[in-house]
Protein backbone atom coordinates (compact mmCIF):
# COMPACT_ATOMS: atom_id res chain seq x y z
CA UNK A 1 0.00 0.00 0.00
CA UNK A 2 1.43 3.54 -0.98
CA UNK A 3 1.28 6.58 1.23
CA UNK A 4 -0.41 9.50 0.23
CA UNK A 5 2.17 11.55 -1.25
CA UNK A 6 4.13 8.94 -3.04
CA UNK A 7 3.92 8.99 -6.92
CA UNK A 8 3.54 5.68 -7.96
CA UNK A 9 4.88 4.69 -11.67
CA UNK A 10 3.03 2.22 -13.91
CA UNK A 11 4.64 0.17 -16.80
CA UNK A 12 3.06 1.10 -20.20
CA UNK A 13 2.12 -1.80 -22.06
CA UNK A 14 2.85 -1.24 -25.64
CA UNK A 15 5.40 -2.37 -28.07
CA UNK A 16 8.36 -1.13 -25.82
CA UNK A 17 7.80 -3.61 -23.06
CA UNK A 18 8.74 -7.06 -24.06
CA UNK A 19 7.44 -10.51 -22.18
CA UNK A 20 9.25 -13.59 -22.55
CA UNK A 21 6.78 -16.68 -22.35
CA UNK A 22 7.20 -17.28 -18.78
CA UNK A 23 7.81 -14.01 -17.46
CA UNK A 24 3.31 -13.64 -19.49
CA UNK A 25 2.21 -16.99 -18.03
CA UNK A 26 3.69 -15.85 -14.28
CA UNK A 27 2.13 -12.13 -14.69
CA UNK A 28 -0.90 -14.16 -15.47
CA UNK A 29 -0.45 -16.69 -13.05
CA UNK A 30 -1.53 -19.12 -15.82
CA UNK A 31 0.33 -22.49 -17.28
CA UNK A 32 2.48 -21.20 -20.43
CA UNK A 33 0.35 -23.85 -22.08
CA UNK A 34 -2.53 -22.04 -22.07
CA UNK A 35 -0.22 -18.83 -23.27
CA UNK A 36 0.37 -20.99 -25.92
CA UNK A 37 -3.76 -21.76 -26.61
CA UNK A 38 -3.80 -18.11 -27.08
CA UNK A 39 -0.96 -17.89 -29.59
CA UNK A 40 -2.62 -20.91 -31.64
CA UNK A 41 -5.90 -18.97 -31.51
CA UNK A 42 -4.20 -15.25 -32.86
CA UNK A 43 -4.97 -13.69 -29.64
CA UNK A 44 -1.92 -12.83 -28.95
CA UNK A 45 0.86 -13.01 -31.60
CA UNK A 46 4.83 -12.78 -30.21
CA UNK A 47 7.36 -11.68 -32.27
CA UNK A 48 10.28 -14.48 -32.52
CA UNK A 49 9.76 -18.03 -34.39
CA UNK A 50 10.81 -20.62 -31.44
CA UNK A 51 9.01 -20.46 -28.50
CA UNK A 52 12.18 -20.46 -26.02
CA UNK A 53 12.54 -16.72 -28.54
CA UNK A 54 8.91 -15.54 -27.99
CA UNK A 55 8.71 -11.95 -26.82
CA UNK A 56 5.08 -10.49 -26.10
CA UNK A 57 4.99 -6.70 -26.50
CA UNK A 58 3.11 -5.46 -23.56
CA UNK A 59 -0.25 -5.59 -24.35
CA UNK A 60 -0.76 -8.91 -24.67
CA UNK A 61 -0.30 -8.82 -20.93
CA UNK A 62 -3.94 -7.46 -21.57
CA UNK A 63 -5.09 -9.00 -23.48
CA UNK A 64 -4.40 -12.39 -21.63
CA UNK A 65 -5.81 -10.98 -18.81
CA UNK A 66 -8.80 -10.07 -20.56
CA UNK A 67 -9.35 -13.37 -21.82
CA UNK A 68 -9.51 -15.23 -18.79
CA UNK A 69 -11.99 -12.57 -17.24
CA UNK A 70 -13.84 -12.98 -19.93
CA UNK A 71 -13.86 -17.34 -19.84
CA UNK A 72 -14.02 -16.88 -15.90
CA UNK A 73 -17.09 -14.16 -15.65
CA UNK A 74 -18.64 -14.77 -19.19
CA UNK A 75 -18.10 -18.88 -19.33
CA UNK A 76 -17.14 -17.83 -23.17
CA UNK A 77 -14.50 -20.12 -24.85
CA UNK A 78 -11.28 -18.79 -26.76
CA UNK A 79 -12.70 -18.15 -29.95
CA UNK A 80 -15.50 -16.56 -28.65
CA UNK A 81 -13.14 -13.81 -26.96
CA UNK A 82 -10.83 -13.53 -29.57
CA UNK A 83 -14.01 -12.69 -31.58
CA UNK A 84 -14.92 -10.09 -28.64
CA UNK A 85 -11.22 -8.81 -28.78
CA UNK A 86 -11.37 -7.83 -32.22
CA UNK A 87 -14.75 -6.84 -32.05
CA UNK A 88 -13.76 -4.31 -29.49
CA UNK A 89 -10.37 -2.91 -31.10
CA UNK A 90 -12.79 -2.31 -33.64
CA UNK A 91 -15.21 -0.24 -31.80
CA UNK A 92 -12.46 1.39 -30.45
CA UNK A 93 -10.42 2.44 -33.65
CA UNK A 94 -13.76 3.52 -35.26
CA UNK A 95 -14.78 5.43 -32.42
CA UNK A 96 -11.66 7.20 -32.20
CA UNK A 97 -12.09 8.46 -36.33
CA UNK A 98 -15.73 9.39 -35.46
CA UNK A 99 -14.33 11.56 -33.06
CA UNK A 100 -11.83 13.02 -35.65
CA UNK A 101 -14.32 13.18 -38.21
CA UNK A 102 -17.11 14.69 -36.49
CA UNK A 103 -15.61 18.35 -36.85
CA UNK A 104 -14.66 17.16 -39.97
CA UNK A 105 -17.12 19.09 -42.13
CA UNK B 1 -26.47 0.65 5.61
CA UNK B 2 -28.25 1.44 2.47
CA UNK B 3 -31.49 -1.31 1.49
CA UNK B 4 -30.61 -2.77 -2.02
CA UNK B 5 -32.97 -3.79 -4.53
CA UNK B 6 -31.73 -6.94 -6.24
CA UNK B 7 -34.85 -7.16 -8.58
CA UNK B 8 -34.64 -3.22 -9.62
CA UNK B 9 -30.40 -3.69 -9.97
CA UNK B 10 -31.50 -7.24 -12.22
CA UNK B 11 -34.36 -5.43 -14.37
CA UNK B 12 -36.63 -8.06 -13.58
CA UNK B 13 -39.98 -8.89 -11.77
CA UNK B 14 -40.57 -9.68 -8.10
CA UNK B 15 -41.79 -12.60 -9.14
CA UNK B 16 -39.47 -13.53 -12.22
CA UNK B 17 -38.86 -16.90 -12.46
CA UNK B 18 -35.11 -18.49 -12.23
CA UNK B 19 -35.00 -18.75 -16.11
CA UNK B 20 -35.60 -15.12 -15.99
CA UNK B 21 -33.21 -14.12 -13.97
CA UNK B 22 -30.71 -15.85 -15.11
CA UNK B 23 -30.83 -15.09 -18.29
CA UNK B 24 -31.07 -11.41 -16.84
CA UNK B 25 -27.92 -12.10 -15.00
CA UNK B 26 -26.07 -13.34 -18.50
CA UNK B 27 -27.02 -10.18 -20.39
CA UNK B 28 -26.14 -7.62 -17.69
CA UNK B 29 -22.95 -9.36 -17.13
CA UNK B 30 -22.14 -8.90 -20.61
CA UNK B 31 -23.30 -5.68 -20.94
CA UNK B 32 -21.13 -4.37 -17.88
CA UNK B 33 -18.15 -6.45 -17.77
CA UNK B 34 -15.71 -4.29 -17.31
CA UNK B 35 -13.78 -5.57 -20.12
CA UNK B 36 -16.23 -5.26 -22.87
CA UNK B 37 -18.14 -2.15 -21.69
CA UNK B 38 -16.92 1.08 -22.01
CA UNK B 39 -18.91 2.42 -19.32
CA UNK B 40 -16.65 4.18 -16.77
CA UNK B 41 -18.78 2.72 -13.84
CA UNK B 42 -18.89 -0.79 -15.32
CA UNK B 43 -17.01 -2.52 -12.53
CA UNK B 44 -19.39 -0.85 -9.78
CA UNK B 45 -22.52 -2.28 -11.86
CA UNK B 46 -21.01 -5.49 -12.66
CA UNK B 47 -20.34 -6.34 -9.07
CA UNK B 48 -23.92 -5.38 -8.18
CA UNK B 49 -25.53 -7.23 -10.68
CA UNK B 50 -23.17 -10.46 -9.31
CA UNK B 51 -23.96 -9.53 -5.95
CA UNK B 52 -27.89 -9.62 -6.95
CA UNK B 53 -27.16 -12.43 -8.82
CA UNK B 54 -25.65 -14.10 -5.64
CA UNK B 55 -28.91 -13.42 -3.34
CA UNK B 56 -31.49 -14.20 -6.46
CA UNK B 57 -30.50 -17.23 -8.09
CA UNK B 58 -30.23 -19.44 -4.80
CA UNK B 59 -33.62 -20.09 -4.06
CA UNK B 60 -33.38 -20.04 -0.44
CA UNK B 61 -31.54 -16.67 0.02
CA UNK B 62 -33.99 -15.21 -2.38
CA UNK B 63 -37.04 -16.34 -0.19
CA UNK B 64 -35.47 -15.06 2.72
CA UNK B 65 -34.41 -11.56 0.73
CA UNK B 66 -38.17 -11.77 -0.43
CA UNK B 67 -39.37 -11.79 3.46
CA UNK B 68 -37.99 -8.53 3.81
CA UNK B 69 -40.29 -7.25 1.30
CA UNK B 70 -40.70 -3.80 0.29
CA UNK B 71 -38.86 -3.22 3.89
CA UNK B 72 -37.10 -0.41 2.27
CA UNK B 73 -36.66 1.42 -1.04
CA UNK B 74 -33.28 0.92 -2.87
CA UNK B 75 -30.69 3.92 -1.79
CA UNK B 76 -32.71 4.20 1.95
CA UNK B 77 -31.37 3.52 5.42
CA UNK B 78 -32.17 0.00 6.02
CA UNK B 79 -31.49 -2.07 8.82
CA UNK B 80 -32.99 -5.74 8.82
CA UNK B 81 -35.69 -6.46 11.22
CA UNK B 82 -33.89 -9.04 14.27
CA UNK B 83 -34.88 -12.69 13.71
CA UNK B 84 -35.60 -11.74 9.86
CA UNK B 85 -33.45 -14.78 8.84
CA UNK B 86 -35.05 -17.23 11.37
CA UNK B 87 -36.15 -20.72 9.87
CA UNK B 88 -33.89 -20.07 6.85
CA UNK B 89 -30.87 -22.33 6.92
CA UNK B 90 -28.55 -21.55 4.20
CA UNK B 91 -27.33 -24.77 2.90
CA UNK B 92 -23.63 -24.10 2.30
CA UNK B 93 -22.65 -23.15 -1.29
CA UNK B 94 -21.52 -19.87 0.00
CA UNK B 95 -20.20 -17.93 -2.51
CA UNK B 96 -19.95 -19.97 -5.32
CA UNK B 97 -18.41 -17.09 -7.69
CA UNK B 98 -17.40 -13.54 -7.70
CA UNK B 99 -15.32 -11.36 -5.50
CA UNK B 100 -17.04 -11.98 -2.47
CA UNK B 101 -15.17 -9.17 -0.89
CA UNK B 102 -16.23 -6.57 -2.64
CA UNK B 103 -20.64 -7.07 -1.84
CA UNK B 104 -21.88 -4.73 0.04
CA UNK B 105 -22.65 -4.04 3.48
CA UNK B 106 -26.16 -4.85 3.05
CA UNK B 107 -25.47 -8.26 1.84
CA UNK B 108 -22.85 -8.74 4.77
CA UNK B 109 -25.76 -8.02 6.97
CA UNK B 110 -27.81 -10.47 5.76
CA UNK B 111 -25.84 -12.70 4.62
CA UNK B 112 -22.51 -12.06 6.73
CA UNK B 113 -22.57 -15.27 8.88
CA UNK B 114 -22.23 -17.78 5.84
CA UNK B 115 -19.38 -15.32 4.24
CA UNK B 116 -17.38 -15.52 8.02
CA UNK B 117 -18.16 -19.48 7.60
CA UNK B 118 -16.86 -19.65 3.87
CA UNK B 119 -13.47 -17.14 4.79
CA UNK B 120 -12.90 -19.27 7.32
CA UNK B 121 -12.73 -22.53 5.12
CA UNK B 122 -10.24 -20.70 2.93
CA UNK B 123 -8.03 -20.32 5.83
CA UNK B 124 -5.27 -22.01 3.95
CA UNK B 125 -6.00 -21.38 1.13
CA UNK B 126 -3.93 -19.17 -1.19
CA UNK B 127 -5.40 -16.99 -4.03
CA UNK B 128 -4.29 -14.14 -5.77
CA UNK B 129 -6.21 -11.07 -5.31
CA UNK B 130 -8.61 -9.13 -7.84
CA UNK B 131 -7.42 -7.36 -10.57
CA UNK B 132 -8.44 -3.81 -10.61
CA UNK B 133 -9.66 -1.59 -13.75
CA UNK B 134 -10.14 2.09 -13.92
CA UNK B 135 -10.00 4.82 -16.65
CA UNK B 136 -8.13 7.81 -16.07
CA UNK B 137 -8.93 10.98 -18.11
CA UNK B 138 -6.08 13.07 -18.64
CA UNK B 139 -5.46 16.53 -20.54
CA UNK B 140 -3.80 16.75 -24.09
CA UNK B 141 -1.12 18.44 -22.65
CA UNK B 142 -0.18 15.79 -19.83
CA UNK B 143 1.02 13.73 -22.97
CA UNK B 144 3.26 16.81 -23.70
CA UNK B 145 4.54 17.16 -20.79
CA UNK B 146 3.86 14.32 -18.23
CA UNK B 147 1.76 15.00 -15.03
CA UNK B 148 0.54 13.19 -11.83
CA UNK B 149 -2.67 12.20 -11.15
CA UNK B 150 -4.52 11.56 -8.10
CA UNK B 151 -7.22 8.45 -8.75
CA UNK B 152 -9.44 7.37 -5.50
CA UNK B 153 -10.37 3.79 -5.49
CA UNK B 154 -13.24 2.03 -3.82
CA UNK B 155 -11.59 -1.01 -2.15
CA UNK B 156 -12.86 -3.56 -0.67
CA UNK B 157 -11.40 -3.67 3.37
CA UNK B 158 -11.82 -6.16 6.01
CA UNK B 159 -12.16 -5.00 9.47
CA UNK B 160 -11.18 -6.64 13.15
CA UNK B 161 -14.30 -8.72 13.24
CA UNK B 162 -14.17 -9.95 9.63
CA UNK B 163 -17.12 -7.73 8.10
CA UNK B 164 -16.49 -6.16 5.11
CA UNK B 165 -16.44 -2.15 4.01
CA UNK B 166 -16.00 0.04 1.15
CA UNK B 167 -13.15 2.18 1.77
CA UNK B 168 -11.79 5.00 -0.78
CA UNK B 169 -7.95 4.43 -2.06
CA UNK B 170 -5.91 7.23 -3.27
CA UNK B 171 -2.98 6.53 -5.32
CA UNK B 172 -0.63 9.41 -7.25
CA UNK B 173 0.14 7.85 -10.24
CA UNK B 174 2.95 8.95 -12.73
CA UNK B 175 1.43 9.99 -16.29
CA UNK B 176 4.41 9.62 -18.36
CA UNK B 177 5.25 11.74 -21.16
CA UNK B 178 4.19 10.40 -24.51
CA UNK B 179 1.20 8.22 -23.03
CA UNK B 180 -1.63 7.80 -25.82
CA UNK B 181 -4.98 7.35 -25.89
CA UNK B 182 -6.46 3.75 -24.75
CA UNK B 183 -3.28 2.63 -23.44
CA UNK B 184 -2.77 0.93 -20.49
CA UNK B 185 -0.31 1.27 -17.10
CA UNK B 186 -0.02 -1.37 -15.37
CA UNK B 187 0.70 -0.89 -11.35
CA UNK B 188 2.03 -4.28 -9.99
CA UNK B 189 0.23 -5.33 -6.69
CA UNK B 190 -2.04 -2.43 -6.63
CA UNK B 191 -5.36 -4.63 -7.07
CA UNK B 192 -7.11 -6.36 -4.44
CA UNK B 193 -4.48 -8.11 -1.69
CA UNK B 194 -4.41 -11.64 -2.08
CA UNK B 195 -5.75 -14.55 0.29
CA UNK B 196 -3.15 -16.60 2.62
CA UNK B 197 0.21 -16.10 0.94
CA UNK B 198 -1.30 -14.82 -2.56
CA UNK B 199 -0.10 -12.18 -4.71
CA UNK B 200 -2.06 -8.66 -4.41
CA UNK B 201 -3.80 -8.12 -8.16
CA UNK B 202 -2.49 -5.80 -9.98
CA UNK B 203 -4.09 -2.44 -11.21
CA UNK B 204 -4.57 -1.50 -14.98
CA UNK B 205 -5.14 2.06 -15.66
CA UNK B 206 -6.58 2.70 -19.02
CA UNK B 207 -5.92 5.98 -20.46
CA UNK B 208 -8.31 8.85 -22.26
CA UNK B 209 -8.05 12.25 -23.33
CA UNK B 210 -10.46 14.58 -22.38
CA UNK B 211 -11.81 16.65 -25.48
CA UNK B 212 -10.24 19.32 -26.63
CA UNK B 213 -11.89 22.05 -27.89
CA UNK B 214 -8.52 22.40 -30.59
CA UNK B 215 -7.37 19.17 -31.48
CA UNK B 216 -8.72 15.80 -32.25
CA UNK B 217 -6.50 13.24 -31.14
CA UNK B 218 -5.85 9.61 -33.35
CA UNK B 219 -3.29 7.63 -31.73
CA UNK B 220 -0.30 10.04 -31.51
CA UNK B 221 -1.25 12.27 -34.60
CA UNK B 222 -3.60 15.59 -33.81
CA UNK B 223 -6.07 17.81 -36.02
CA UNK B 224 -6.47 20.61 -36.07
CA UNK B 225 -8.95 23.26 -37.78
CA UNK B 226 -7.21 26.30 -39.01
CA UNK B 227 -9.05 29.33 -40.09
CA UNK B 228 -7.87 31.31 -42.32
CA UNK B 229 -9.04 34.83 -44.25
CA UNK B 230 -9.57 34.12 -48.23
CA UNK B 231 -6.63 36.67 -49.36
CA UNK B 232 -4.25 34.28 -47.43
CA UNK B 233 -5.70 30.97 -49.00
CA UNK B 234 -5.69 32.85 -52.25
CA UNK B 235 -2.24 34.71 -52.31
CA UNK B 236 -0.37 32.66 -50.02
CA UNK B 237 0.91 33.70 -46.23
CA UNK B 238 2.73 32.54 -43.34
CA UNK B 239 0.03 32.68 -40.59
CA UNK B 240 0.56 32.05 -36.45
CA UNK B 241 -0.95 28.36 -35.86
CA UNK B 242 -1.30 26.77 -31.96
CA UNK B 243 0.39 23.37 -31.41
CA UNK B 244 -0.24 22.35 -27.19
CA UNK B 245 3.54 22.71 -27.25
CA UNK B 246 3.49 26.84 -28.36
CA UNK B 247 2.68 28.56 -31.29
CA UNK B 248 4.47 28.71 -34.68
CA UNK B 249 4.55 29.85 -37.91
CA UNK B 250 3.00 27.73 -40.48
CA UNK B 251 3.63 28.52 -44.31
CA UNK B 252 -0.10 28.18 -46.52
CA UNK B 253 0.88 27.73 -50.47
CA UNK B 254 -0.87 30.17 -52.09
CA UNK B 255 -4.34 28.83 -53.96
CA UNK B 256 -4.85 26.84 -51.08
CA UNK B 257 -8.56 25.63 -51.44
CA UNK B 258 -10.61 25.27 -48.03
CA UNK B 259 -9.83 21.87 -46.89
CA UNK B 260 -6.56 21.54 -47.67
CA UNK B 261 -4.57 19.13 -45.00
CA UNK B 262 -1.05 20.57 -44.20
CA UNK B 263 1.11 18.16 -41.65
CA UNK B 264 3.30 19.70 -39.11
CA UNK B 265 6.00 17.00 -38.76
CA UNK B 266 6.42 15.39 -35.42
CA UNK B 267 4.70 18.22 -33.48
CA UNK B 268 2.09 15.75 -32.31
CA UNK B 269 2.25 13.39 -29.09
CA UNK B 270 6.00 12.99 -28.76
CA UNK B 271 7.66 9.73 -28.29
CA UNK B 272 10.13 7.33 -29.66
CA UNK B 273 7.92 8.14 -33.38
CA UNK B 274 6.24 11.56 -32.50
CA UNK B 275 3.01 11.87 -33.90
CA UNK B 276 2.30 15.01 -36.43
CA UNK B 277 -0.17 17.40 -36.45
CA UNK B 278 -2.57 17.87 -39.32
CA UNK B 279 -3.91 20.99 -39.94
CA UNK B 280 -6.96 21.55 -41.87
CA UNK B 281 -7.54 24.91 -43.30
CA UNK B 282 -10.69 26.45 -43.06
CA UNK B 283 -11.51 29.43 -45.30
CA UNK B 284 -13.40 31.87 -43.14
CA UNK B 285 -15.56 34.88 -44.61
CA UNK B 286 -14.97 38.27 -43.31
CA UNK B 287 -18.72 39.81 -42.43
CA UNK B 288 -20.37 41.66 -44.89
CA UNK B 289 -21.50 44.10 -41.97
CA UNK B 290 -20.26 47.45 -43.26
CA UNK B 291 -20.25 49.52 -46.17
CA UNK B 292 -16.85 49.30 -46.80
CA UNK B 293 -16.97 45.33 -46.67
CA UNK B 294 -20.24 45.48 -48.73
CA UNK B 295 -18.21 47.57 -51.46
CA UNK B 296 -15.50 44.96 -51.87
CA UNK B 297 -17.49 42.36 -52.10
CA UNK B 298 -19.59 43.75 -54.92
CA UNK B 299 -16.03 44.69 -56.48
CA UNK B 300 -15.86 41.05 -56.51
CA UNK B 301 -18.51 39.94 -57.96
CA UNK B 302 -18.30 42.39 -60.71
CA UNK B 303 -14.62 41.77 -61.49
CA UNK B 304 -13.72 38.17 -60.94
CA UNK B 305 -15.29 35.65 -63.06
CA UNK B 306 -16.15 33.14 -60.42
CA UNK B 307 -19.13 30.37 -60.52
CA UNK B 308 -18.49 27.95 -57.36
CA UNK B 309 -20.52 25.73 -58.69
CA UNK B 310 -19.12 25.08 -62.33
CA UNK B 311 -18.23 21.90 -61.06
CA UNK B 312 -21.53 20.90 -60.34
CA UNK B 313 -22.74 22.15 -64.27
CA UNK B 314 -24.72 24.98 -63.54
Amino acid sequence: MSTKNEILKGQILDEEVMLTLGELSRACTIHADWIIDLVDEGIIEPCGRDVSEWRFPGICLYRARSVLRLQRDLGVNLAGAAVALDLMDQIEQLRIHLHVLEHDR
Amino acid sequence: MEYRDYYETMGVERDATQDEIKRAYRKLARKYHPDVSKETDAEQKFKQVGEAYEVLKDPEKRVAYDQLGKAGAAGEEFTPPPNWDAGFEFSGGGFTEGDSAAYSDFFESLFGQEAKQAQGRQRSYHMRGEDHHARVLIDLEDAYNGAARTITLQAPDLDARGHVHTRDRTLNVKIPKGIRQGQKIRLNGQGSPGMGDGAAGDLYLEIEFKPHTLYRVENQDLYLDLPVAPWEAALGATVKTPTPAGVVDLKIPAGSASGRKMRLKGRGIPGKKPGDIYVLLRIALPAADSDKAKELYKKMQQELAFNPRAALGV
